[in-house]
């Protein structure tokens, strides 16, 4: 499996990352060696083995249906470049 | 299972039939977020509930509420559907400013729930059975405004990450009557169990709506994608513009592109919503953050077992127990509070076999339609369900008549007071009293003995002089005495 210089283009669009024209044969090229060393995987055939989701055999934990979160409006916006009134603020994005 | 014939769209080319599915977000009554511990209250001071797992600060992490789980199953089940013992939360990737994650948790090859079946209600009686294709669950994204500032739009965080149920149908609805008609039954069902609120004003339950048209019988045509309709009325109309929209298109000559389409209530049409370039690309895969979800079928029969009286068995023991018409019946159950109020009226009533019927009536007739005409619910009912059993006991023990009932009715809607106490100290009750009925009788036909002379070969104008006596006796005479002492007096 390899990707071309268009599925480049379109993997950073997807991420929202800014890739010049320039960097597009070098990011090209890397990410296909990493797809190759990948690639090693596909010899071992796993042929009826369930995927593997935990090195030790354990159940999900979950949480009780309780609010011990919350209220601090000032911590969640502290980092963002524009608010008003607690919201963050974004361009107009609207459809 | 009868099979309701459906409309049929009129085309120059002759008639259309509608495909629809449908995609329910519901979202599930619970304390707390799907993967946080922040509140889920609707109208919270904006990012107030909030915490650093919804704002997906680095290196949080989400830990699954079990609560959410419990209502998915038991929605599911309500659902007469298959519950998974095993699902995966999945990451569905976008890129919005109302998922500050960059994906949103979802579950995608391996729902919690698989397939099921609703049956619907239609007019005059007729049902349908719609597929469920499955049921998982997700996080709600957050809440933007775009009308506020001209040129930003504000977000708030505070939904961010309450569970949501999607519930998909299979393309088996064949009209706006039928959507409008699951979507009322599927927010009746979650209702009843106590799993979503289905408050559609507050954002509770929004549906997705995927039409095509075809030739009866043809294969499927092209769908388009109706997002985020938020009242059952908007998806009948968004239903019906959308429907015609495509023949016009079809028997132009063209075709119909696959896309998501916006309702605009106040023009009444749908628009595109997302150009084609832009089609999503979700690169989906096992969140790494979160194990499958398992649990026993134990865990499952024990959920059954506590699940309350859904709105089916209820109306089947209403039509049983109490002989109601299936109408009547699933009127009363379509609503939760609906049942109760009923239920809570027999229970009061003193003789719930003799008069169980007559209180649906009531209910139904008198008490809803009132209602309706006032623009009440029936939370804001004036009359209690012990007032309304006092009237239909008063009714079905002979103390009053059906109409004087009616006034009665009206005499506690606009005061209140003890219906059985109003009887007494407004003298309502009905006269059985023969000889005081007679005298009236009398009355009435010595000063109209013309018409009395009549009644022999006019029969019919014997209803004339009931009225009369009625009239005089001011509504309260037993209509059914009056009748047989005016048909031995007359010799009819």
């Amino acid at each position: 499996m390899s990707v071309d210089a268009a599925t480049v283009r379109r993997i950073a669009h997807l991420a929202r990352i800014a890739v010049s024209e320039g960097e597009v044969p070098h990011l090209q090229g890397e990410l296909n060696a990493m797809l190759a060393f990948v690639e090693q995987l596909s010899e071992v055939d796993v042929e009826g083995v369930e995927p593997m989701t935990s090195v030790t055999p354990m159940q999900m934990k979950k949480r009780l249906d309780v609010v011990n979160d919350g209220g601090i409006a000032d911590d969640i916006v502290a980092n963002a470049p524009a608010t008003e009134g607690h919201f963050f603020l974004v361009p107009k994005v609207v459809e | 299972m009868s099979t309701a014939t459906h409309k049929l769209l009129k085309g120059a080319t002759g008639d259309w039939e509608m495909v629809i599915g449908m995609e329910i977000h519901a979202q599930v009554t619970s304390k707390s977020k799907l993967f946080s511990g922040a509140s889920t209250a609707f109208g919270g001071e904006p990012n107030s509930q909030v915490s650093l797992v919804d704002a997906a600060m680095p290196g949080m992490l989400p830990v699954l509420n079990e609560e959410c789980v419990k209502q998915a199953v038991r929605t599911g089940l309500g659902l007469n559907a298959k519950i998974n013992l095993r699902s995966v939360f999945d990451r569905k990737n976008y890129f919005y400013p109302d998922l500050p994650q960059g994906y949103q948790i979802s579950q995608y090859k391996s729902p919690v729930v698989g397939e099921g079946e609703v049956i619907i209600e239609l007019e005059g009686g007729r049902t349908a059975t719609i597929g469920i294709e499955r049921l998982h669950l997700e996080q709600d994204p957050a809440k933007m405004l775009h009308d506020k500032l001209p040129s930003q739009s504000l977000i708030d965080l505070n939904r961010c990450g309450v569970a949501l149920m999607e519930i998909v149908s299979k393309p088996d609805i064949r009209d706006a009557e039928q959507a409008k008609a699951y979507v009322t039954k599927l927010r009746s069902i979650m209702r009843y169990l106590g799993t979503c609120d289905g408050d559609m004003e507050k954002g509770s339950l929004r549906a997705d709506v995927n039409v095509s048209v075809r030739k009866p019988g043809a294969p499927l045509g092209t769908r388009c994608e109706i997002k985020n309709l938020n009242s059952i009325t908007f998806i009948g109309q968004a239903i019906e513009y959308e429907a015609r929209r495509q023949i016009d298109i079809l028997e132009d000559g063209g075709k119909i592109d696959q896309e998501t389409r916006l309702y605009d209530p106040s023009k009444g049409e749908t628009r595109s919503m997302r150009s084609k370039e832009e089609a999503h690309d979700y690169r989906y895969f096992p969140d790494p953050d979160l194990l499958p979800l398992e649990f026993s079928q134990e865990y499952v029969d024990e959920l059954k077992a506590a699940l309350p009286e859904l709105p089916d068995q209820k109306k089947t023991r209403f039509v049983a127990a109490l002989g109601l018409s299936a109408y009547d019946a699933s009127v009363l159950v379509a609503e939760r509070e609906s049942a109760v109020f009923y239920e809570t009226v027999l229970d009061k009533l003193g003789n719930r076999s003799r008069d169980g019927k007559m209180a649906a009536n009531w209910v139904i007739n008198e008490l809803f339609g009132r209602l309706n005409k006032e623009g009440r619910d029936i939370a804001g009912s004036p009359v209690s369900p012990e007032q309304l059993a006092a009237i239909v006991d008063l009714i079905g023990e002979g103390t009053i008549s059906g109409k004087i009932a009616k006034d009665l009715f009206e005499i506690v809607w606009q005061e209140g007071g003890d219906p059985r106490a109003l009887v007494e100290s407004r003298g309502m009750k009905q006269v059985t009293d023969l000889s005081a009925i007679e005298k009236v009788v009398d009355d009435i036909i010595a000063a109209n003995p013309d018409k009395a002379a009549q009644v022999k070969d006019k029969p019919q104008s014997l209803g004339w002089f009931v009225g009369q006596v009625m009239k005089a006796s001011g509504g309260k005479a037993n209509p059914q005495s009056v009748n047989d002492l005016l048909k031995s007096k007359l010799g009819v």
